[in-house]
């Protein structure tokens, strides 16, 4: 699908230019190439080990399992996995990078080139457009630096130096902010599936350099800028739409666009020049001599492959053809992995299968529980109710046993104690009835009451009917079986 | 008997074992000895406190039978090496003060086969150098002097000068090198000892400060042949600390150690004969094949086409990498700062790096710095890769001709300080014999071979297939024996 | 190729090295001397040829990923030449 997003400018349209990079923190208890631990929030500098210091003649080790999450990523993008692949030093002297380089991938980096389908609008299956990969490759994180903790002084803590990143390198092919939004959406979705990052850009576990350039359509590429470390799906589609419409004014009023490095400003929401600092870049990549390549063999891969969970874009395909699912009930379902977990247990503990309990639960889940979990401001990983519980409950109304409105209330109870479905109704007496002669009595009692309406119901106020349905519910505090009701009510006013 | 101090490896561990002496007592001449022989400024640090409580456990091992491989032996350790709790500089001021919490693994090694720490010994700045005229701390004088009564004060060769210094001059049995390119066996050959650099991966790199990754390998130097092998032996093996280690057992040289090299054939490459090397040079090699033929070997003319590229290829390579191993010497995890009286970051960078790096590793730095710079990668680094590939396969179609190769070590004896330190070019070309083993990683060993008419000795070089040190060893063992060196430098210090 | 005391400048800056101008005016000739020395390896022939990787046949090995170091701070910052409140300290940088 072709984007038609264009920007406005004073002599005419632009087309945007976007190309992501997105740096991944990898699930792994230890670092890259040190045994030191990974987890975040611990007090400064208490997890570096002498290697991720830089201390004289110390020396790195890869860490295993982060060859695994890149390569089962790369997997993930169907994407080239390289089976010799090298890490590279990227010399530059900065306080938050002790060994003086960064240890990364230049020359060949373990993933080569993949792809990533985004769906622009989730009803839509014909809206699905292929974003390429052109690599991931593997690196260390820096330090953090604090600058704000003393007057002449700033604080390096290197508790993040030497944790494994993948940086995963889109090619120039999105065209809207709206693009990009969806491409770090699904990468994050892909990512948290594949369980080879948590995805959380709060504490900075993703991160995007955001690549723009403006051209006139069909024409050939405009210079880039660069906008580092933009650490929100909001923030990079805000920095995209603010940077291309600087780059319009800018090649409007007779100027030219500098390749330059920016920085994004969420509070002014801008792009600024970080021009001051870019001087005299010159990385000096070349091979790491403290390591060796890299060769992957077969059964490596094959482990890596046979890790590897079903996939968004496959489960969603399963559930529209299986479980009869819309297309957005589908996409919905499986945009998170612990949506489509939870899904997947409650349908399990179902016992059924198929299209009648797919659309069912997946209703359930959509409108009821999601618009629960909205309101009580929690989430599909802290619901209050547990799939097994849920599937309770779909059982009770499909054998009648709830009508739809008990079951919501019945459901409202669940959320507030966390009790089980069949426990609720079995002891607040919430059982749907069918016995027909409780209902006759009641109904009797109802048009007892009623008798200038039955008059009127009989004289041809047909709408009157939902009148005594309800007077009827009302009087059996909801449990009366509705179709038993109407039936009843039809015979008593005929 | 001879003083203790007149003892190499073998014959104070085998002396100390039989109760000839206690280990105290070695120590206590030890340490003396080092204590008298400043003038030499072998040392950087020294420890005998740590010589003399490894001597006392050596002593308590004897009496309740629990003896280490080095039991009652003390060494000195090259300051390349970390050590934990004393002081490790690499002999550069930027390093002034730091002192490891951690021992390197080839150290720690010796330490843990019984050894005692004489101290740490004064080498070229961060092993970039060949006449020890580069430490921080100012250069060793070799306890060698010329016949001709001018008493010129020499150079012990480098890197490792100190540690040939202290061997030579006796003030320790047996010492740590490391060898980039020659560091072991051009000083070694310049006091007339023993010196091995083994197959690249042999001794673990870890704890040992780099220089340049891909060539930097640690071995022993000391009196003799024998007492070569038995240190190899405690500090080789493999370190999962370190990436390049190799993961193989360690061969048992000392036990299989033998003079019989009946039917190994010798190559003699002709690239090796190059202008401009004294004739005395000529005379000494000449000499080292007749007693290999004496020995029994097959001597056999080879060649290595690529030779004379291997000392350009070594000063891309080795300041390229050089240039990034040293980008951690930046004045905010330890070593000295310096602040000027203004500026940031960038500024405390560039006065804390020129105050505590020496000229050559400035030079050196600055070199490296530019060959990967952008647009001279290819020219340089790159292709220096591919002719380091070459080099190396010379060697390894040579093998199929010969088992081992003879070669001077140097091409000259010992030098006056000062007298190259103003030509850098001049100063490289010490190594153009020993740096074409290093760019393959291959085992080579200095052996001592005779004196030159100024009365200074020469040493010629044994090279090997890769992980074959045994072959290296046996041949040298038979050169030794044929060669009866015993010159040793007078006491002047 | 050989440089010129601009260039010369420019390597020290990239090297963090801090040079007067005597010492860029000495550096310059030893520089071109060492850098015209080395120019010889362009005349040798290297087509197929791959550029070394390792000296040694071997293959890297991989870590298992497990907690096994850090916890050391102590240590780590045992020789820093400032160090305040478990961190290394630095001359403040104005971002």
């Amino acid at each position: 699908m072709v984007s038609s997003y264009r920007v406005q400018g004073a002599t005419g349209e632009w087309e945007v230019v976007i190309g992501l990079e997105v740096h991944a923190q990898v699930t792994s208890r230890a670092k890259l190439f040190s045994g030191a631990s990974t987890e975040f929030g611990a007090e400064p500098n208490a997890q570096v080990s002498l290697v991720d210091a830089a201390m004289p003649g110390m020396l790195p080790v890869p860490n295993r399992e982060c060859i695994v999450q890149a390569v089962r990523t790369g997997m993930a993008l169907q994407a080239q996995i390289n089976t010799w692949s090298r890490f590279d030093r990227k010399n530059y002297f900065y306080a938050d990078l002790p060994q003086g380089y960064q240890i990364s991938q230049l020359y060949h980096p373990i993933v080569g080139e993949g792809l990533i389908e985004i769906l622009l609008d989730d009803k839509d299956e014909s809206s699905a457009k292929q974003v390429g990969i052109e690599r991931i490759h593997l690196e260390q994180d820096a330090g953090k630096m604090l600058h704000d903790q003393h007057p002449s002084f700033s604080y390096v803590d290197l508790n993040r130096s030497g944790v494994a990143l993948m940086e995963i390198v889109s090619k120039p092919d999105m065209r809207s902010p709206e693009e990009a939004g969806a491409y770090v959406r699904k990468l994050r979705s892909i990512l948290r599936y594949v369980g080879s990052c948590d995805g959380n850009m709060e504490q900075g576990s993703m991160r995007a350099d955001v690549n723009v350039s403006v051209r006139r359509p069909g024409e050939p590429l405009g210079t880039r800028t660069e906008t580092k470390n933009v650490n929100s799906v909001r923030f990079i589609m805000a920095a995209i739409e603010y940077e291309a419409s600087r780059q319009v004014d800018v090649l409007e009023s007779g100027g030219k666009v500098v390749q330059e490095t920016r920085l994004f400003d969420p509070d002014r929401v801008e792009t600024r020049s970080l021009r001051s600092k870019e001087e005299a870049h010159d990385y000096r990549y070349f091979p790491d001599p403290d390591l060796l390549p890299i060769q992957l063999s077969d059964a490596f891969l094959d482990e890596c492959r046979g890790s590897l969970p079903e996939l968004p874009d496959a489960k969603r395909h399963r559930y529209e053809t299986e479980l009869g699912l819309s297309a957005y009930n589908a996409s919905v379902l499986t945009a998170e992995v612990e949506t489509a977990r939870w899904f997947e247990r409650l349908l399990t503990a179902t016992g059924k299968a198929g299209p009648e309990i797919g659309r069912a639960a997946s209703n359930w889940v959509i409108s009821d529980l999601f618009g629960a979990l909205n309101r009580l401001g929690k989430t599909i990983t802290t619901s209050p109710v547990s799939p097994e519980q849920g599937a309770e409950l779909l059982a009770l109304v499909a054998d009648g046993t709830l009508s739809g409105t008990l079951a919501k209330q019945v459901f409202e109870i669940m959320l507030e104690t966390g009790e089980g479905p069949g426990t609720i109704v079995e002891e607040r007496g919430l059982k749907q009835t069918s016995d027909t002669d409780a209902i006759e009595a009641v109904i009797a009692g109802v048009l007892e009451a009623n008798a200038e309406k039955v008059a009127q119901y009989r004289s041809g106020k047909d709408k009157l009917f939902g009148f005594f349905v309800g007077q009827t519910m009302k009087a059996m505090q909801g449990k009366a079986n509705p179709a038993v009701v109407n039936d009843l009510l039809k015979k008593a006013l005929s | 008997m001879s003083a203790i101090t007149d003892l190499g490896v073998k014959a104070i561990r085998d002396g100390f074992r039989n109760g000839d002496f206690s280990a105290r007592e070695v120590a206590d001449a030890f340490n003396a000895a080092v204590a008298a022989a400043r003038g030499l400024n072998a040392f950087v640090v020294e420890t005998p406190e740590l010589a003399l409580a490894a001597a006392e456990r050596a002593d308590e091992a004897r009496a309740s039978g629990n003896l280490k491989p080095l039991s009652g032996v003390p060494l000195g350790i090259k300051d390349l090496f970390a050590t934990k709790g004393v002081q490790t500089t690499a002999s550069s001021r930027i390093l002034e003060g730091f002192t490891p919490t951690y021992d390197s693994t080839v150290s720690g090694n010796l330490l843990a086969a019984g050894a005692g720490m004489l101290g740490k010994l004064n080498m070229d700045e961060f092993a970039m150098g060949s006449s020890n005229e580069t430490s921080g701390f100012g250069p060793v004088i070799s306890p060698w002097r010329r016949s001709d009564g001018g008493n010129a004060p020499l150079t012990p060769g480098g890197s490792s000068g100190g540690s040939a210094a202290a061997v030579a001059a006796r003030i320790a049995p047996g010492v740590t090198g490391t060898d980039t390119g020659g560091s072991i066996r051009q000083p070694a050959a310049f006091v007339g000892i023993t010196g091995i650099k083994p197959t690249y991966g042999r001794c673990s790199r870890y704890g040992m400060v780099a220089f340049a990754s891909s060539l930097d390998q640690a071995g022993p130097m000391a009196r003799d042949v024998r007492d070569c092998a038995i240190m190899l032996e405690a500090m080789a093996g493999f370190d999962p600390k370190d990436s390049t280690s190799l993961d193989l057992p360690v061969p048992q040289w000392e036990a299989n150690l033998s003079a019989d090299i009946r039917g190994k054939r010798i190559g003699i490459p002709r690239e090796y004969r190059i202008e401009g090397v004294p004739e005395e040079i000529d005379r000494v090699w000449e000499q080292g094949i007749a007693w290999m033929r004496d020995a029994g070997a097959e001597i056999v003319e080879v060649s290595l086409p690529h030779t004379r590229y291997a000392l350009p290829t070594y000063y891309i390579i080795a300041p390229a990498e050089a240039s990034s191993n040293l980008a951690r010497y930046d004045g905010v995890r330890y070593g000295r700062r310096k602040m000027p009286g203004q500026g940031g970051l960038t500024e405390m960078y560039e006065a804390t790096r020129a105050a505590g790096f020496g000229a050559e590793v400035k030079r050196r730095i600055m070199i490296g710095t530019y060959v990967l710079s952008a647009g001279f990668y290819d020219a340089y680094f790159n292709q220096a890769q591919k002719v380091r590939a070459l080099i190396a396969r010379d060697f390894e179609r040579v093998w199929e001709e010969c088992d081992l190769l003879l070669t001077p070590t140097a091409p000259s004896a010992a030098f006056a300080l000062g007298e190259k330190s103003n030509d850098p070019i001049a100063m490289y070309l010490n190594d153009v014999f020993a740096v074409p083993a290093s760019l393959a990683g291959l085992p080579a060993m200095s052996v001592p071979a005779g004196l030159d008419k100024q009365g200074l000795p020469l040493g010629l070089q044994i090279i090997g297939r890769a992980l074959d040190e045994q072959g290296v060893l046996d041949a040298g063992l038979a050169f030794e024996q044929r060669a009866g060196f015993t010159a040793r430098a007078e006491a002047w210090w | 190729m050989s440089v010129d005391t601009a260039t010369v400048r420019h390597i020290a800056r990239l090297a963090r090295i801090a040079v007067s101008d005597g010492e860029v005016e000495a550096l310059l000739p030893e520089l071109n001397n060492i850098l015209g020395w080395v120019e010889q390896l362009q005349e040798v022939d290297v087509a197929g040829v791959e550029p070394m990787t390792a000296v040694i046949p071997n293959r890297q090995r991989l870590r298992a990923d497990e907690v096994s170091d850090g916890a050391i701070r102590e240590q780590v910052l045992a020789n820093a030449p400032v160090a305040e409140h478990g961190f290394f300290a630095v001359p403040k940088v104005i971002e």
